[in-house]
């Protein structure tokens, strides 16, 4: 029985670090790299904001506090290391911002998983304003306005490793991504990993079964505080920067967003997420100044139509490909497609002709966009761009339902078959 | 010594006295029926027991030991274990995954992440015989969510017996239960309790004469007898509050 | 003395601004068992389109009109978004807000965009209420609107006199927050729709079953709250700021507040409201650190101590943070608030 199992995983994990090992190859440009070591470290700490909310069902408003604070603690240590004589190699720097982050998180932990739900919610967002607002008061450590810097490079380094080209540093990122990665797959296949995704289910019944709910709660709270640590070591060792944003709301907020938008219910929606994030902060805000406008809206109907993520539409599309019907949604599939690009270039032209007004009126009222001219004065550009809008809304509403009508059968077809066969055994 | 013993236990909510005073001595082994009318306290005596929540005055003791007062986890590993009126299952876990959870405290695993479980061995050949206890060894890998109403409450007798409590406490086991499903279920109960000490709340009379050494006739937050069943139905102030009526004669006949 | 007054009044108004916003938080919550994330937006939305119709119309119109779009807005998600996540639970309605939240934010940027604007009071409000003279030979008198320039100036040097001004905009806040509040009581328990309300806040199965529309009274009351954080939108907006970043200022302040208080408990919302809105507002005008106070007793510090950052620290300088350190103390001694229910 075990085997098949294993020879999958075997195959699973060894093309993630050939993809990992691999990758600067293709993209070795210096915005290549970069964005590929931003990767690796959002991936540790998008699992690691899992572990609290899609594994032990806890929405935390407040996680970039322990990435961040693992930042600050890991650059101290770098700093310690380069100037104070602190012999720490660079290379287990990020395993102090680890510690930092397993150290707060024991220590604000405790206050902040004695509640539950909501309530939980709510503290995680009051303690990330705290630490963000003490850290404009507390220089010594946050650094102030500039923040803390520091200086990765090493003199005479082991094999010549000086980590001070990106790539090197991507290697070091990539090999702490895979390793952490692979612990926090094995932490949900231990007796505590279990326990916290009973206590997601129903943490009333988890207490009379012999566990402290509360205490698994806590358990868990440490341990993604470790990793977030580790994310944020990695990150100030990259930027060699640290400033007060790494804790703020807008940072937790992030995490929490891309995370769900990946999908919670599965180990590598994270991952996915993680992807996303680093792609939409560092390519899409190129596109358009309203790509946050454009990310909210699209969290909103995730939320609505979608909550298990990407990961889940892509789990549920495999399902319906094993048995042999994917093809039939083609043809919606492909609608849909066509008629939501053309709802997309009509409500982009709308808002960017609305941001150019806002913002460039310096400029004149011409801009270009996508290779087209756009004139705000003209009122039949205006129209043009409602109208492409309306049309693009209509169709898609159009091809949604027909969609909805031959997804809900096979659906229907999938789930007798299953009952069927469940029925035999 | 006695299994479980309660003195003098009383509850108020606000001003409302649900449980007005209640002594019961329960021995090792026996098998106890709580029937009384809707509203008589019968769930919330049980929530007292179990933990869930805190007498306003009086005693539990469990083996000798009071247990008023402890959270419902230390209770449960002490060596009680209850199940739920309303179906309280984990939804999310296979069937196999809900009825490991409910051993790995037994056998000492405790919050530990440095163990895998597919390699405790104790563990998952102890699901693997509650599986076939309740006969659900075939549905091993369905979410629990996903079974039917009676197959979820055999998964619930599961988790209840599966951390080898010796005092169990079933809250309505039949409840919402055909007749067929009922008589089965009955056979299962029996079963799975042999040599632990058992009570159970039930509203079918046939269900409690059948099962249970004792009943305990419980009205209005008070115990009105407490006796073996041929003595409870002769009981004179029992049948004024309770039986006495055709349907209960009825169910008694039909099991 | 005077110092005093002023200071508690203006720490009492805001307050009273912070229950505003928080009986809205806390009435949606009790019903529907949803935390609106996006609650602060709404506020932000207020004094928005407060500013806007305002230019048309003037102050006081938009006083009465703002609200009721930001309502008929609120309403408008609730049944267009809300009502289709209720099935998924409260993380997922939770998470739905908070995406609102973003939204908003673009959308106020994108329209007005991402200065500050001048939204300021009505002619009618600007200066002071009344005027507290403390003079130190006659004592403290009081006298309504602005005290002319000779009053103030004392005539010979061994006489001091201290003129403390109360903005008429701080009592206008207090004014309309009590007439909303004693409004929002009164049709709660007087009116046939607040009885509705009250038994679907409880038991919304029931309400339902004896042939009420539910789903409708969700909606009426999600609108209610957001036209409530709204209205406290435009007055907070003109008398304070109108800036994009105004929600994310006073939003964690008000979950703050609602966890003090204890979760779904209006009184100890206006409990930990007023709480919170004095402290801050003393705070804030102190400038005395660990340093000062040791002065104060005559303690003698080493140059060391007296330059780390703690000691010198300033309670004006800690302000910010008190709420939040509130909320963290209040957890850990008395995790269910101030006045909040117990579970038992």
């Amino acid at each position: 029985m075990k085997t098949p199992i294993n020879r999958s995983r075997w195959i699973i994990w060894s093309s993630f670090a050939l993809l990992m090992g691999l990758a600067p190859l293709v993209f070795s440009s210096g915005l290549g790299i970069t964005v590929l070591s931003q990767m690796g470290i959002a991936i540790i700490a998008c699992l690691s904001y899992n572990i609290l909310f899609g594994q032990g069902g806890m929405l935390s408003f407040g996680h970039a506090v322990y990435t961040g604070l693992g930042s600050f603690m890991a650059i101290h240590a770098l700093n310690a290391a380069t100037e104070g004589g602190l012999p720490l190699p660079v290379a287990l720097v990020p395993l102090a911002g680890g510690l930092a982050g397993l150290g707060f998180a024991v220590l604000f932990g405790y206050v902040t998983t004695r509640k539950a739900g909501t309530t939980f919610a709510m503290i995680t967002l009051g303690l990330g304003e705290l630490v963000f607002a003490m850290s404009l008061m507390v220089p010594e450590f946050f650094g102030g306005e500039g923040g803390v810097s520091g200086n990765r490079m090493v003199r005479d380094g082991l094999w010549g490793i000086t980590f001070g080209p990106p790539v090197q540093v991507y290697y070091l990122i990539a090999i702490y991504t895979f390793i952490c990665v692979a612990a926090m797959y094995a932490f949900t296949l231990t007796p505590l990993g279990r326990m916290l995704n009973a206590v997601r289910d129903n943490p009333e019944r988890v207490e009379f079964i012999g566990y402290d709910t509360q205490r698994v709660r806590y358990l868990a709270f440490i341990v993604a505080g470790f990793f977030a640590g580790i994310s944020g070591g990695l990150a100030a060792l990259n930027f060699e920067i640290v400033t007060a944003e790494v804790v703020g709301a807008a940072r937790s907020g992030g995490y929490l967003l891309f995370t769900f938008l990946g999908g919670a219910t599965f180990f590598f929606g994270p991952i996915l997420g993680a992807i996303l994030m680093v792609l939409a902060f560092v390519l899409f805000s190129e596109f358009s100044q309203a790509w946050l406008l454009y990310l909210g809206l699209i969290f909103l109907l995730m939320v609505m139509f979608a909550p298990g993520g990407i990961a889940s539409l892509i789990m549920m599309n495999l399902r319906v490909a094993r048995y042999g019907r994917l093809r039939e949604l083609g043809l919606s599939y492909l609608g849909l497609a066509a008629s939501g690009l053309v709802m997309l270039l009509g409500g982009s032209a709308l808002v960017e002709m609305v941001y150019h007004l806002q913002l460039n009126q310096s400029e004149g009222p011409v801009f270009g966009y996508l290779g087209a001219e756009f004139d705000v004065g003209s009122v039949t550009h205006w129209a043009a761009a409602m109208s492409l809008l309306a049309v693009g809304a209509g169709l898609f509403e159009w091809t949604r339902r027909g969609f909805l009508r031959k997804w809900g059968a096979i659906q229907t077809a999938i789930e007798v078959d299953i009952k069927s066969r469940e029925a035999v055994l | 010594m006695n299994a479980l013993e309660l003195k003098g236990l009383r509850k108020s909510f606000g001003k409302t006295e649900i449980i007005r005073g209640i002594d019961l001595v329960v021995q090792a082994g026996e098998r106890v029926g709580v029937i009384g009318p809707n509203g008589a306290g019968k769930s919330t005596l049980f929530n007292l027991i179990s933990g869930r929540l805190l007498p306003s005055s009086g005693e539990v003791r469990l083996n000798g030991k009071r247990i008023d007062g402890l959270k419902p986890y230390e209770i449960n590993r002490l060596g009680l274990s209850r199940s739920f009126q309303i179906t309280n299952i984990f939804p999310k876990l296979s069937v196999f995954e809900n009825l490991r959870c409910s051993v790995l405290w037994s056998l000492g695993y405790q919050y530990s992440c440095w163990r895998f479980l597919a390699n405790l061995d104790d563990a998952n050949q102890r699901a693997r015989q509650l599986m076939q206890m309740i006969h659900l060894d075939r549905k091993q890998d369905v979410l629990a969510m996903n079974l039917t109403y009676a197959e979820q409450r055999a998964l619930e007798i599961g988790i209840t017996i599966g951390g080898g409590a010796d005092v169990i406490l079933l809250d309505e086991p039949t409840a919402g239960m055909s007749r067929g499903e009922t008589a089965r279920f009955i056979d299962l109960i029996k079963e799975v309790t042999v040599g632990k000490t058992l009570l159970t709340v039930e509203h079918d009379m046939g269900v409690v004469f059948g099962l249970a050494d004792k009943i305990a006739v419980v009205v209005y937050g008070e115990v009105l007898a407490f006796d073996t069943p041929e003595a409870v139905r002769a009981n004179a102030r029992v049948q004024e509050a309770y039986l006495g009526s055709s349907i209960a004669d009825l169910q008694v006949a039909g099991h | 003395m005077e110092f005093f007054i002023i200071s508690m009044l203006n720490g009492v108004s805001y307050g009273l601004l912070l229950f505003m916003l928080s009986s809205g938080l806390t009435l949606i919550f009790s019903m529907m068992g949803v935390l609106n994330f996006a609650h602060a937006s709404f506020y932000m939305l207020g004094a928005y389109v407060g500013y806007t119709l305002s230019t048309f119309t003037g102050f006081w119109p938009a006083l009465v009109l703002a609200p009721l779009v930001v309502g008929a807005l609120g309403a408008l998600f609730e049944r267009v978004c809300l009502r289709r996540v209720h099935k998924y639970g409260h993380v997922a309605e939770l998470l739905l807000t908070f995406g609102l939240a973003y939204v908003v934010l673009e959308l106020v940027q994108l329209i007005w965009g991402r200065i500050a604007l001048e939204f300021k009071p009505p002619p009618s409000l600007r200066g002071p209420l009344f005027t507290l003279i403390n003079h130190s030979g006659q004592g403290l008198s009081m006298m309504l609107g602005a005290a002319p320039a000779e009053l103030c100036r004392a005539a010979d040097k061994a006489v001091r006199v201290v003129c403390s001004p109360f903005p008429a905009t701080r009592g206008f806040m207090m004014l309309v927050a009590v007439v909303m509040l004693v409004s929002v009581w009164l049709l709660l328990t007087r009116t046939r729709i607040g009885l509705v309300i009250q038994a679907a806040l409880t038991h919304p199965d029931m309400a339902e079953a004896l042939g009420h529309n539910v789903p409708r009274v969700f909606m009426l009351v999600f609108g209610a709250g957001t036209a409530l954080a709204g209205l406290a939108g435009v007055i907070g907006g003109s008398i304070f700021l109108t800036e994009p970043a105004m929600a994310a200022t006073v939003g964690p302040v008000i979950f703050v507040v609602v966890v003090v208080g204890g979760m779904g408990s209006l009184s100890g919302a206006f409990l930990a409201s007023l709480l919170i809105g004095v402290i801050q507002t003393f705070a804030v005008a102190f400038d005395y650190s660990l340093a000062t106070l040791a002065e104060q007793l005559g303690l003698p510090l080493s140059q060391g101590v007296l330059s780390s950052t703690y000691v010198k620290m300033t309670l004006s300088q800690v302000a910010p943070i008190l709420p939040f350190l509130f909320l963290v103390l209040m957890l850990i001694f008395r995790p269910r608030g101030l006045l909040g229910t117990r579970e038992s």
